[in-house]
């Protein structure tokens, strides 16, 4: 003990771009679809096929080089990266190592100790590969082209984090950033953004690296922030035993809670990269640039401080609505049209997130339109239906998006304010329940909520809660 | 004489004018086959029942109109790294035998759609490596004008079932002297258009930075004909290029009264064949009676092509080929254990030694720690080259010289010592290199009746240059078959 | 030959290129590329300090498509070659991760 150690991690993160198509071939990118019906002769490596690069690609990637304030190269290349792999149906992968397309970048997070740049090393575009399913009744594995050749940005830290918090803070600020130039949906879960973390320890205050390791195979941040700590006290061990950490790459295995070596003596990982033959120098122009900078969306950083200055809304709740670009537009769209911001944040706060969550679902799959959001709260404005009707006609928006003026008019979910009939139904419930006006009488207030209950009970909700109230004491008072 | 000693465009126009049907021009093409295949070898496939139903479909577009191009109806043969659908295309590989393609190369899709007939794939040198046709899995071809010598490779099937009827025209491959000198050693016509000329889509790749499909035919007028068919932009190749002048047919005019031709010393210098080196001087000055101003001039660099080809063509072949691993189609060994042990088992068995040699160059020269030093020196020894030409090309509109330093050697020599061979493209290969686009017409026999060939090279894009020096050479010459196959052809000509 | 290359040389290209030699032919690709390496040494020969390596001929950039679907399902054909299927998929020995 005593000796204290400082983790240095960078991150190696690929993120599946939403082109419709692949990145050197017409074939459709959809998720799904039954094994290899998404494929042709350019994406499975055909004898004399040859690729054609799809121009939608390098602007995702430079849009999202521009938004991560990195240089672009303006002459970049392809280069083929060779390795013999099932998944790899040219036994090569189009990468870019010479000359990627952007580079020298950093991205701002901010912790529980505060703000710091992370450095972006460079972004390149790939292919991705297929996919491998291992056959247990024949002990053999199956192979689908459909996911190969769907693009890919690789983004290469620098090694300038320090913590499992900084490495989710950075992932966070890359899917955020990303997700709002629409450039992917950036879900771990689903495989549209992968981590591989680059780790290695050293004694505080030394300067120089220490030997790193490649962790792959993490799905999720709990999985990563394991992974980190894991791998950070395996590094400790070894050093503090006298023994060296070997580099490596290591397979984390999230049940096992441990990782372990992925050698293999088959793969001399010399990848031999050189130009591809088959395709063309890329010439990126000021003017493209600029044009791409122009179609840039306002960034959640500005959106967040926005929200706060103009609409008056507390940090913590500015901070939900831009979590996710989707949720900022229906939120905006709802504000256009309603014109009551402090209304809004709260249906999208409370009420959508919470049915989200029991969906399991994410802000980008709300699908209700934002005019109906703006209606309802019209409708609570006009004191035509209460908030608790409210609610209930909340989430039919959510499921059905459903118009809730027609849908109120349809179930009879106004409100009554009525007088006479309130009045003969609390005279009821009060005919029914002496107790409760003996106990009010003798000073017990909770007599009348009980009786307020029980009214709001009877009109089935749609009595107007304020209302009831008045007429509850009143009566109360003159029975 | 015999429908099968008529050059493409003369059959073309005797069945335009209804002398020859195109059925009877099969099927003369297809007896032709049938007796000199045994000797010969040109074919890996044919296609008998395919070409005679294809006959029949293209005499009725004929008939109808629909196809009137001078080319309609002219049975050909292509190449067997050429993809075909529905036909095997083997690469004249083990590994690749069975191999059926669901598409059809560009090239070939332009040569349907203007009638051609496809008789069959002729064999090569496995994977298009090599320079005799020796390296076929499916045995070597023989030289239609001595049997016991090379047809020359790698598109050795192709150039000799031109010369020997066994078809009218043919699709080639030149990735360093492919298409050239093979048809120099058979005596028939040749070019290697411009890089980028002719979509490389369904073209099995060897160097793809190299590589170009071109025809290999009897005439000039010919070759000029197919090239002007098979030119064109693909959209599925990204590195073909748009061309506003591929009416190259345009150039076969006998005029080179100021045409400037530069004969490179560094040409004629030792290993040239004496008799070649006359047949070639000779043909220049044939070309300087007509009107051209022929001069000798020092070109420099010719002997660092070859090392700088090798290493590049090696290094993009040894990554074209790893898609060859018995996963997704081809061949893969019956025995293995394990993954890996069936892609070292599937290759090994199915490619054969002089592919495994260039394969195992190309991964080492591209390999951590070498591929400054051989790689990129290779590529900046290209830039150089293509100075050098670029330099001569501002004094010359056509550079000449001979294909090969000899003619066809003897069956079974050239492997065994590999890289002798490899000196035998010191004309062709630089060609390649600089992209440039290159024609080989015959000019004479040697003394034991082999075939030499003159090489005309010019300025990228520039092929209308050679077209017109080669016409002007060739005027006047008709294209006569060897012996063997003169006999072979039995039906008169109406 | 200046280039002599080793066993260990001949087994690493083996297993970059995924192909197993026999010792002959071990021994025989041990002469041949050490033969070959001499030759292309000549290339040392020539001054290209100050040259860049010229990967491309013709200065043809941005050779682009639309991200436009034009392929459906080609399935049938795809695996119309192939040594081994099941269930619409490539077949071939475990992978091991």
């Amino acid at each position: 003990m005593g000796k204290q150690y400082e983790t240095v991690i960078g991150l190696e993160v690929h993120v599946e771009l939403a082109t419709k198509t692949k990145i050197f071939c017409g074939c459709s990118t959809e998720f799904g679809g039954a094994p290899n019906t998404h494929t042709c002769p350019v994406c499975t490596g055909m004898p004399g096929s040859l690729p054609v690069l799809n121009k939608q690609v390098v602007e995702y990637a430079l849009a999202v080089g521009l938004a991560t304030n990195c240089s672009i190269n303006q002459y970049c290349k392809f280069d083929r990266k060779n390795y013999f792999y099932p998944d790899n149906p040219q036994n090569y992968q189009i990468s870019q190592l010479y000359l990627p397309i952007c580079h020298d970048g950093w991205v701002e997070i901010e912790t529980a100790t505060g703000k710091k740049k992370i450095g972006i090393h460079e972004i390149h575009m790939e292919e991705d590969a297929g996919k491998l399913v291992h056959d247990e009744w024949e002990d053999c594995s199956l192979v689908d082209y459909n996911r190969s050749g769907v693009p890919l940005i690789e983004i290469v830290s620098e090694p300038d984090m320090r913590s499992a918090d900084e490495v989710i803070a950075y992932l966070e600020k890359l899917r955020l950033i990303i997700q709002y130039l629409g450039a992917s949906d950036c879900k771990l879960q689903e495989g549209s953004m992968r981590a591989d973390v680059n780790l290695s320890v050293r004694e505080m205050g030394v300067m120089e690296f220490g030997t790193r390791t490649e962790m792959k195979n993490l799905n999720s941040f709990k999985a990563i922030a394991r992974a980190i700590e894991g791998e950070r006290t395996r590094q400790i061990e070894l050093l503090e035993d006298g023994r060296k950490v070997i580099q490596e790459t290591r397979r984390w295995d999230d049940n096992k809670e441990s990782s372990h070596a992925m050698r293999s003596k088959e793969d001399a990982k010399d990848y031999r990269y050189f130009p591809d033959p088959d395709l063309v120098p890329i010439k990126i122009s000021d003017a493209w640039i600029a044009q791409i900078k122009g179609k840039q969306p306002e960034l959640q950083t500005e959106k967040l401080s926005r929200y706060q200055t103009e609409y008056q809304l507390p940090r913590y709740d500015a901070e939900i609505l831009t979590s996710s670009k989707h949720l900022a537009d229906v939120f905006e769209e709802a504000v256009k049209l309603s014109q009551q911001p402090k209304e809004v944040s709260n249906w999208l706060m409370t009420d959508t997130m919470r049915l989200l969550k029991e969906r399991g679902e994410e802000p980008e799959d709300l699908s209700f339109d934002p005019a109906n959001l703006a209606k309802l709260i019209e409708l609570v404005d006009k004191k035509i239906i209460n908030r608790t009707v409210a609610r209930e006609v909340f989430a039919e928006i959510f499921e059905n998006n459903v118009d809730p003026a027609q849908f109120v008019e349809e179930k009879g979910l106004k409100v009554v304010s009525d007088e006479g009939a309130l009045r003969d139904v609390i005279e009821e419930i009060l005919a029914k329940n002496p107790q409760s006006v003996a106990d009010y009488k003798a000073g017990k207030q909770k007599a009348m909520g009980f009786v307020v209950g029980q009214t709001m009970r009877a009109m089935k909700g749609k009595a107007d809660p304020a209302v009831v109230n008045e007429l509850v004491k009143t009566m109360l008072e003159n029975a | 004489m015999s429908i099968l000693e008529l050059t493409a465009m003369e059959l073309g126009r005797k069945i335009k004018k209804r002398e020859i049907g195109v059925v009877e021009a099969t099927e003369a093409a297809l007896a032709q086959i049938k007796t000199l295949e045994t000797e010969l070898n040109c074919y890996v496939t044919v296609d008998e029942e395919g070409a005679r139903r294809q006959a029949a479909k293209v005499q009725d577009k004929i008939d109808g109109g629909m196809l009137t191009g001078p080319l309609a109806g002219v049975p050909m043969a292509v190449k067997d790294n050429i993809c075909l659908e529905g036909r095997p295309t083997t690469c004249s590989s083990k590994i690749l035998k069975n191999f059926v393609p669901a598409y059809t190369a560009e090239a070939v899709e332009k040569l349907i759609q203007a009638g051609a007939v496809i008789l069959g794939k002729t064999n090569m040198d496995e994977f298009a490596m090599g320079s005799t046709t020796e390296t076929s899995a499916f045995g070597e071809t023989k030289n239609p004008w001595n049997l016991a010598h090379v047809p020359g490779g790698s598109s050795g099937g192709s150039c000799a079932a031109v010369a020997s009827g066994e078809c009218f025209y043919a699709l080639g491959s030149d990735t360093g002297g492919s298409i050239r000198q093979p048809s120099s050693f058979c005596g028939v016509t040749g070019i290697k258009p411009t890089y980028g000329t002719v979509s490389r889509y369904g073209l099995i790749a060897y160097g793809s930075s190299l590589d170009q499909i071109g025809p290999v035919a009897r005439s000039v007028a010919d070759c000029a004909a197919i090239l002007e068919v098979i030119a064109s932009y693909d959209k599925k190749d990204s590195t073909s290029i748009r061309r506003e002048d591929c009416d190259f047919t345009s150039a076969l005019t006998a005029d080179v009264s100021g045409l400037r031709i530069g004969i490179p010393r560094d040409y004629l210098g030792e290993g040239l064949d004496e008799e070649v080196k006359t047949a070639v001087l000779a043909a220049a000055r044939e070309l300087q009676d007509k009107g051209a101003i022929v001069e000798e001039f020092d070109l420099s660099l010719v002997e660092y092509a070859i090392p700088a080809y090798y290493v590049i063509a090696s290094a993009e072949a040894s990554s074209n080929l790893s898609r060859f691993d018995g996963v997704k189609y081809g061949y893969r060994s019956p025995n293995y254990e394990g993954l890996h042990d069936m892609y070292k088992k599937s290759r090994s068995e199915g490619l054969g030694a002089e592919v495994k040699r260039r394969i195992m160059l190309g991964s080492f020269v591209l390999s951590s720690g070498y591929y400054d030093a051989y790689y990129l020196k290779a590529l900046r020894t290209k830039a150089l080259i293509k100075q050098a030409f670029d330099k001569a090309f501002k004094q010359y509109d056509v550079i000449l010289g001979p294909t090969a330093p000899s003619t066809a050697p003897r069956l079974g020599e050239s492997l065994k010592d590999p890289l002798k061979m490899y000196l035998g493209d010191i004309y062709t290969i630089a060609v390649n290199l600089a992209g440039l686009p290159g024609m080989t017409v015959p000019c004479g026999r040697d003394s034991s009746g082999l075939p030499i060939g003159l090489q005309l090279i010019g300025d990228c894009f520039k092929e209308k240059n050679i077209i017109r020096a080669g016409y002007a050479y060739e005027c006047g010459r008709k294209y006569e078959m060897p012996k063997l196959a003169k006999k072979a052809a039995k039906q008169e000509v109406r | 030959m200046a280039n002599a290359i080793s066993d260990e040389m001949i087994e690493y290209v083996g297993i970059l290129a995924k192909l197993e030699l026999s010792e002959e032919e071990k021994e025989a690709a041990k002469k041949d590329m050490g033969r070959m390496l001499d030759y292309i040494d000549k290339l040392n020969e020539l001054d290209t300090s100050g040259v860049e390596p010229m990967s491309h001929i013709f200065p043809v950039n941005n050779v682009f498509r639309e991200d436009v679907v034009t392929n459906g399902d080609d399935r049938e054909n795809i695996l119309g070659n192939a040594p081994r299927q099941k269930d619409g998929a490539f077949q071939v020995p475990k992978t091991v991760e």
